[in-house]
């Protein structure tokens, strides 16, 4: 059996390139990506700690990670379709009407 | 069924959303203060059941749920608030054509998700209450649309709460892998026997950046002008207060009752936290010329006081923040109310547009003028016992220092709130501002004066209050 | 062993290479392209990790469905170019937070790796979809209850946002 640590590992390394890629990147759609491949490495993380413990509620709590995901995804990308259809623009940094 | 009890104020908020979005479809667009006003009676029927169950405590559903003293006062002050803002929506949100039904149920849902933090009793369930806390206000933000600037304010609400939302998840995986359990008393049980101290402490780093995103704590407060600016303002007066409290109690679940061993560890986090919040918060506001945004600056710099009564800790700290939470709210409600009135249609953010307000609309301005000194913390309003008792637990527990940056904070805080007061009683109007002897009797002129007598109210006589607080932080389970 | 720590590493490198590609691409189609085979690679560790019943809902619905919207979002925009020269300015500061941030995020990396106690190779439980099912209509009722209310949320705000009034 592999060692919980490889697991742990990989999903922290994920987790970073998530972090990093979703303060540098400034389209609102690769922000939204690298949001998700964020919480893609919790679950990671959390099935590994499950097996680690020999429990099913860290399996449990990723199926509702993954929920809450799909209602997030909902909501992001229909305030991403409804700000282009009122900008023809995804670039968080256009969003500049507000000052100070 | 009796388990249903436990969450009943959270269920009833959830339901009545339900509920009204079947109504809803049945009343006709001009009538939908029709469905505002049912969504204030379900609000109040919440708070008024929190109050009626007072002193209940047990848990429930496998563990998933508790109830004690500060998830009942919770689910009060956000019924209380939901109230007063859909007072305040029915004026603001037809000038600005907003008047939806969508507005009312999400707004529940969003109640419904805060009142749960306070009866959560596992990970997941305080994840799943703030993400349904969240995803309804992302869509307040926005719903002035095609207004730009409330659509650009909910997407950037919408993006830094997502990304909060991941580090809060990644935090919580890595304490679930240090203590191999997600219910909080169980986290606490074994928190003395981890091996991995390492991996929890990485864990409540993770889980306290998540959730200072949310209660707009500094170094994580960059998202909050700019919301607060762009979103309608009834819903910023919302997020301001029911967010800030929901967000507060969240990390008081965390940490005091789950992590409440490790307090060594995070209490000298939180008293750094709450140093950086109060000064950035109060910098920020001075050079500010729009109140919105001030208003927003001024919320940072008040979550950087709440910081330093969990900073404390201890029943003294806890209770401080609990009692300053309705506070704040008051006057905040107070500030938001005025903003929203004292404009006709098209609202001017700008501080100068306020000149000459005490001639033009002197209750209005007496509003503005009682929140403005609540939030200053000046007596006899309710904002100064808060702060008095903030300080106060911070100095017994040896935290001088920040004690003192509270203070001197605070004292910096006096040139901009002050001079909102001396723009409205000291500046004469700006030209073809008609004169209006005294207020129309309107919903939305009673919600505005009972914030303001609440925070006055709170401040002489704030023994009741306090007793019931203090009642309710000891049976904190 | 052996086979199963070879197949582990390959997949954790495609993974690895998978997010990178994602962060780097220019192009957004590519970038969620490069997402779906990050998420494959998961669910294949979901498998290792003895959670079948996740793999699977893995696929289903994060590569299934989450990133089919992504990609139709990204089509019916024609958002594909994303501009050569994305950074501004005014957001200059957020390279030193990033960089600040990565830096901590891979020190906690480190830190697993130097981790006791979590080396042991434990006996796997029963995690068939019966099991879990169990579990969550039981244990897990109230939280199954809460995302419901949350799911019923997001439809109602998706709607909300995108209606024409």
């Amino acid at each position: 059996m592999l060692e919980t640590n490889y697991f742990v590992v990989l999903a922290g390394l994920l987790f970073a390139i998530g972090a990093v890629t979703a303060l540098t990147r400034r389209n609102a759609i690769m922000m939204f990506m690298a949001i998700e491949l964020m919480l893609n490495a919790a679950n990671l993380a959390l099935v590994a700690f499950a097996r680690q413990w020999q429990q099913l509620d860290g399996q449990l709590f990723v199926f509702f990670v993954m929920t809450v995901a799909a209602s997030e995804v909902a909501v992001g990308l229909a305030l991403i379709v409804s700000i282009f259809k009122s900008r023809s623009s995804t670039d968080v940094d256009d969003l500049h009407s507000m000052k100070g | 069924m009796n388990e249903l009890l436990l969450v009943l104020p959270p269920l009833i908020f959830a339901l009545g959303g339900v509920v009204l979005l079947m109504v809803d479809l049945a009343i006709p667009r001009e009538r939908k203060s029709l469905t505002a006003g049912m969504a204030a009676v379900v609000s109040a029927a919440a708070a008024l059941c929190a109050i009626l169950q007072w002193g209940l405590a047990g848990s429930g559903f496998q563990g998933m749920i508790s109830v004690d003293g500060v998830a009942l006062a919770l689910d009060a002050l956000v019924g209380v608030i939901g109230v007063m803002t859909i007072g305040l929506s029915l004026r603001y949100n037809a000038l600005r054509g907003i008047l939806r039904g969508e507005f009312f149920v999400l707004m529940l849902f969003s109640l419904s998700g805060m009142a749960l933090i306070g009866h959560a009793a596992n990970l997941l369930t305080i994840f799943l209450a703030i993400e349904l806390l969240s995803i309804p206000l992302y869509v307040l933000s926005g719903i002035a649309r095609p207004r730009l600037d409330s659509e650009e304010s909910a997407m950037k609400y919408f993006l830094l709460g997502a990304f909060a939302s991941g580090f809060l998840v990644f935090g919580m995986a890595l304490v679930y892998g240090a203590t191999g359990q997600l219910s909080l008393t169980g986290i606490a049980r074994t928190l003395i026997t981890s091996t991995s101290v390492p991996l929890l402490v990485v864990g409540a780093a993770l889980m306290l950046v998540g959730l200072g995103f949310k209660v707009a704590a500094a170094p994580f407060h960059m998202w909050t002008p700019d919301v607060y600016q762009g979103a309608p303002t009834t819903v910023t007066a919302f997020m301001s207060t029911a967010t800030k409290a929901a967000g507060f109690v969240a990390l008081l679940r965390v940490f005091g009752v789950a992590l409440g061993d490790l307090a060594n560890v995070w209490q000298p986090a939180f008293a750094a936290l709450s140093a950086l919040t109060m000064m950035i918060g109060n910098l920020g506001a001075l050079t500010q010329i729009n109140l919105k945004r001030m208003l927003a600056y001024s919320s940072i710099a008040h979550a950087g006081y709440l910081l330093m009564g969990l900073a404390a800790g201890g029943v003294s700290g806890v209770r401080g923040v609990v009692f300053y939470l309705p506070a704040y709210a008051a006057a905040s409600l107070a500030a938001f109310a005025a903003m929203t009135a004292a404009h006709n249609g098209e609202e001017d953010q700008s501080i100068s547009a306020y000149a000459g307000l005490s001639r033009t609309r002197p209750g209005w301005a007496l509003v503005m003028a009682v929140a403005m000194l609540s939030l200053l913390g000046i007596p006899p309003t309710a904002g100064f016992v808060g702060k008095y008792m903030l300080f106060q637990s911070a100095i017994d527990v040896g935290l001088v220092p920040l004690a003192v940056i509270g203070v001197l904070t605070s004292v910096v805080s006096g040139y901009y709130y002050l001079r909102v007061i001396v723009t409205m009683y000291f500046e004469a109007p700006p030209e073809g501002v008609a004169v209006t002897k005294g207020n129309r009797l309107s919903l939305h002129w009673v919600t505005g004066a009972i914030a303001a007598a609440a925070s006055i109210v709170l401040g002489i006589l704030p023994a009741p209050l306090i007793n019931a607080v203090t009642a309710g932080v000891t049976s904190i389970r | 062993m052996q086979a199963e720590f070879i197949v582990f590493l390959a997949v954790a490198l495609v993974a690895i290479g998978a997010a990178i590609g994602m962060a780097l691409s220019r192009h957004a189609l590519y970038a969620a392209m490069f997402l779906v085979l990050n998420f494959a690679c998961v669910a294949v560790m979901y498998l290792l990790l003895n959670a079948p019943f996740l793999a699977v809902a893995q696929v289903t619905v994060y590569t299934g469905a989450i990133m089919v919207l992504f990609v139709f979002v990204i089509m019916l925009l024609g958002a594909e170019k994303l501009p050569a020269q994305e950074t501004r300015p005014e957001m200059r500061w957020q390279r030193p937070l990033a960089i600040g941030l990565g830096a901590f995020l891979l020190l906690q990396v480190g830190l697993a790796l130097a981790l006791p106690g979590m080396r042991a190779a434990p006996e796997p439980i029963d995690a068939s979809p019966l099991a879990i099912g169990m579990k969550l209509f039981t244990t897990y009722l109230f939280p199954f209850e809460v995302a419901s209310v949350l799911l019923l949320a997001a439809m109602v705000g998706a709607v909300t946002l995108t209606r024409k009034d």
